[in-house]
C-alpha cells in the first residue's frame, strides 16, 4: 500500500469476530485511505457486517488488529466515534419525531450545541432535500427519504469516514441513483466513504477500491476495473436454452471461450469477443431460446472466485 | 460545512441520553400527567374513604392510627414501583429490539454507562413528578400527618429506583414482551398486596414475613409511614433507606452487566 500513514485512516490485520463456536470474520487485512470509496462486497452472511460493526466501534474484535486515526477501540471508542458517521443496515430513526428533531438529537450525542444542531441541520436536510419535510414526523415518509435522512443525520458531526451498511437494500432503483448521487458528492467534498453492499452495480458505481468477502474472508482486493480484468474476460455469453438443465450443454460448449458457468436459468461463455463465441455456438449446431453479449462485471467475479452469485 | 466542535467531556454524556427521553415524552405527556393525577385521586376516594371508614368503624383504624393516614403513605410507595415498573420495560426492550434508539446513540461517543445514566436518570424524573402529583393530591385530602413527609418524597424515589433498576436488567435479557407478564403477575402484584401497603406485615403468616422484608417495597413503605405519622424512629428509616441504596447499587451492577451483555456483541 503507497501513501504515508497519515493518509491510511483503517488498518486491519488478522482481524476476526467470533461468535461462540462461528466464526463470523476470519482474519481479514486491509487498509482504507484517506478521501476513497472503499467497499466490502460479498453476499449475506458473508461477514461484511460483522466487519462494519467492528470499524465502527461497537463491536470488540475477538482477534486481530484494528486502528482508525491510529487508534485503537478497545481504548478510544468513543474519540473515534466523535469522528465517524455510521449509516446502519436498519434505519434507528425514531419514527414518531420529526425529521429535524431525529437530527436535532443526535447531534446532541456529539456534544454539539443546540445552536450548532439547529444550523447544521438546516444544512443537512437541504444536502439530503428533506427541507421541505422538516417539520414532519418520519413515520409517513418512504424508505429513501428515511435513507436519506438517516445519512443526513450521521453527518451531524462532519465526520472524516462515512460509514454505511447496504445504503441501498430494499430502495428501488430512482431512489438508488439520488442516494448515489448523494454519495458522490459526500466524497467530492473529501470524506472517505466505507461501504457494504451485495450489488455489484452499487460496487462498481460507487468504490474505488473493494475487497471481495465470502465465509468471513478476503477472495480479492483491487478496483473494480482490475478485479474485472484479473478474475474475467473482457466479455461475456449468456446464453438461454429451453430445458431446465443448463449443465447438459456446458460439455457441447467445450471449446467455445475459455470457460463456461453454469447457472440454474442460464449459462455463462467467458470470452474476450462474445461475438465470434455466439457464432462458434450456432456453428456446433446448438440452438438457445437467447443469446447476449454482455461485458463482465463484478458478478462474474464473484462467481468465479467462489462458484456462487451474489444475490440468491 | 462547518468545522465540528470537540465532544464533550466524558462525565456529561449522559445528558443528551436523558433529553432524548425527555423529547420522546412530549408525544405522550398530558395523557400521562392527567393519569398521575387521576390515580391517586382514585385510590384515596376507594380505599382512604370507601374500605377505611369500614376499618375506622369496627376496629378503630390500625394500631389507632386512621385508616387514610395509615394507607397513603404505603400507596404512595407502592405507586412509585408501578410507574418504575411502566418505564423500565417497553421502552427498554424497545430501544434494543424495535426502535433501536439504544444503537443509534452507542454508534456516537457515547458508550454503555452513558445510556443507562441517562436513561434511569429520565426514569428518576418520572418518578419524582408521579411522587410529588401524589403527594399533593392526598394533601388535598388531608391524609398527610406530619410536614415529616416531605422527607418521604426522597424516600419513595430510592423505592422506584430499587424496581427500576433491576427491572432495566431483566428487561434488556428479554426476547419477547411474555416476560413482562410474569413479572407483572407473579413479583408486582404480589408486592404490591402483601408489602405492608394495605395492612401491616404482622397480619401475614410467620413463614411469609421474611419475603416481604427483603423486598424493597416493604423498606419503601415502612420508611414513608413513619415519616407521615409524624414521629419518624430515625434510626429505622435510615436502615430502610440505606437497605434501598444497597439494593440500588446491587441492581446497577446488574443491569450494566445486562447492558453490555446485550447491546455490546
Amino acid at each position: 500500500m503507497t501513501g504515508t500513514d497519515d493518509d491510511i485512516l483503517i488498518r486491519a490485520s488478522g482481524l476476526t469476530k467470533a461468535f461462540g463456536d462461528f466464526t463470523a470474520v476470519d482474519g481479514i487485512d486491509f487498509g482504507v485511505r484517506r478521501g476513497e470509496a472503499f467497499g466490502f462486497l460479498g453476499p449475506n452472511g458473508a461477514g461484511k457486517s460483522s466487519t462494519m460493526r467492528m470499524v465502527g466501534c461497537v463491536s470488540p474484535a475477538t482477534g486481530g488488529e484494528l486502528r482508525l486515526f491510529g487508534q485503537d477501540p478497545a481504548t478510544h471508542g468513543p474519540d473515534i466515534r466523535a469522528r465517524l458517521g455510521v449509516v446502519p443496515q436498519r434505519d434507528t430513526l425514531d419514527e414518531e419525531l420529526t425529521v429535524e428533531e431525529n437530527i436535532w438529537i443526535y447531534g446532541r450525542y456529539f456534544g454539539l450545541s443546540r445552536r450548532e444542531v439547529r444550523s447544521r441541520a438546516t444544512e443537512l436536510l437541504e444536502f439530503a432535500q428533506l427541507s421541505d419535510r422538516a417539520g414532519s414526523k418520519v413515520e409517513p415518509l418512504s424508505g429513501g427519504m428515511k435513507r436519506r435522512l438517516t445519512i443526513a443525520r450521521s453527518l451531524i458531526n462532519s465526520p472524516e469516514i462515512l460509514l454505511l451498511d447496504e445504503p441501498t437494500t430494499g430502495l428501488d432503483p430512482q431512489a438508488r441513483h439520488v442516494l448515489w448521487d448523494r454519495l458522490f458528492r459526500l466524497k467530492r467534498s473529501g470524506v472517505t466513504l466505507v461501504l457494504t453492499t451485495h450489488y455489484m452495480d452499487e460496487a462498481e458505481q460507487l468504490c474505488d477500491r473493494l475487497v471481495v468477502m465470502d465465509h468471513g474472508r478476503i477472495v480479492a482486493e483491487g478496483s473494480p476495473r482490475s478485479l474485472i480484468e484479473q478474475y474475467s474476460t473482457r466479455e461475456v455469453l449468456e446464453l438461454r436454452f429451453a430445458e431446465d438443465d443448463h449443465g447438459a450443454y456446458a460439455d457441447k460448449l467445450f471449446g467455445v471461450g475459455e470457460r463456461t458457468e453454469v447457472l440454474p436459468d442460464r449459462l455463462l461463455v467467458y470470452t474476450d469477443d462474445g461475438d465470434e463465441a455466439a457464432a462458434a455456438v450456432h456453428r456446433l449446431g446448438l440452438h438457445p431460446l437467447s443469446s447476449l453479449v454482455r461485458r463482465s462485471t463484478l458478478e462474474d467475479v464473484f462467481l468465479h472466485l467462489t462458484g456462487r452469485t451474489l444475490v440468491d | 460545512m462547518s468545522v465540528p466542535t470537540p465532544t464533550a467531556a466524558r462525565p456529561q454524556r449522559w445528558r443528551p441520553v436523558f433529553g432524548y427521553w425527555l423529547t420522546a415524552y412530549k408525544r405522550t405527556w398530558r395523557g400521562s400527567i392527567f393519569g398521575r393525577f387521576l390515580s391517586p385521586l382514585l385510590f384515596l376516594l376507594s380505599m382512604g374513604l370507601g374500605l377505611g371508614s369500614l376499618v375506622n368503624r369496627s376496629a378503630g383504624g390500625v394500631g389507632g392510627v386512621p385508616y387514610l393516614e395509615f394507607v397513603v403513605p404505603g400507596i404512595l410507595a407502592a405507586q412509585a414501583m408501578w410507574v418504575a415498573m411502566g418505564e423500565s420495560t417497553y421502552q427498554v426492550l424497545g430501544a434494543i429490539r424495535w426502535q433501536m434508539q439504544y444503537h443509534a446513540m452507542l454508534a456516537t461517543p457515547i458508550g454503555v454507562d452513558d445510556l443507562l445514566l441517562g436513561h434511569l436518570t429520565y426514569v428518576a424524573a418520572q418518578v419524582t413528578s408521579a411522587t410529588v402529583i401524589f403527594m399533593a393530591v392526598a394533601a388535598c385530602f388531608g391524609a398527610w400527618a406530619s410536614w415529616w413527609v416531605l422527607l418521604a418524597l426522597p424516600v419513595t424515589l430510592l423505592t422506584g429506583m430499587a424496581f427500576a433498576v433491576p427491572i432495566f436488567a431483566f428487561s434488556a435479557r428479554q426476547e419477547g414482551d411474555s416476560g413482562f407478564n410474569i413479572l407483572f403477575r407473579f413479583i408486582i402484584t404480589p408486592l404490591f398486596l402483601f408489602s405492608g401497603t394495605f395492612f401491616p406485615v404482622s397480619q401475614l403468616p410467620v413463614w411469609l414475613r421474611p419475603v416481604a422484608w427483603v423486598t424493597p417495597l416493604w423498606h419503601g413503605v415502612e420508611a414513608n409511614r413513619s415519616l407521615a405519622l409524624g414521629s419518624p424512629d430515625a434510626l429505622a428509616v435510615l436502615g430502610h433507606t440505606a437497605y434501598l441504596l444497597v439494593f440500588i447499587a446491587a441492581g446497577a451492577w446488574v443491569a450494566r452487566r445486562a447492558f453490555r451483555g446485550r447491546l455490546v456483541t
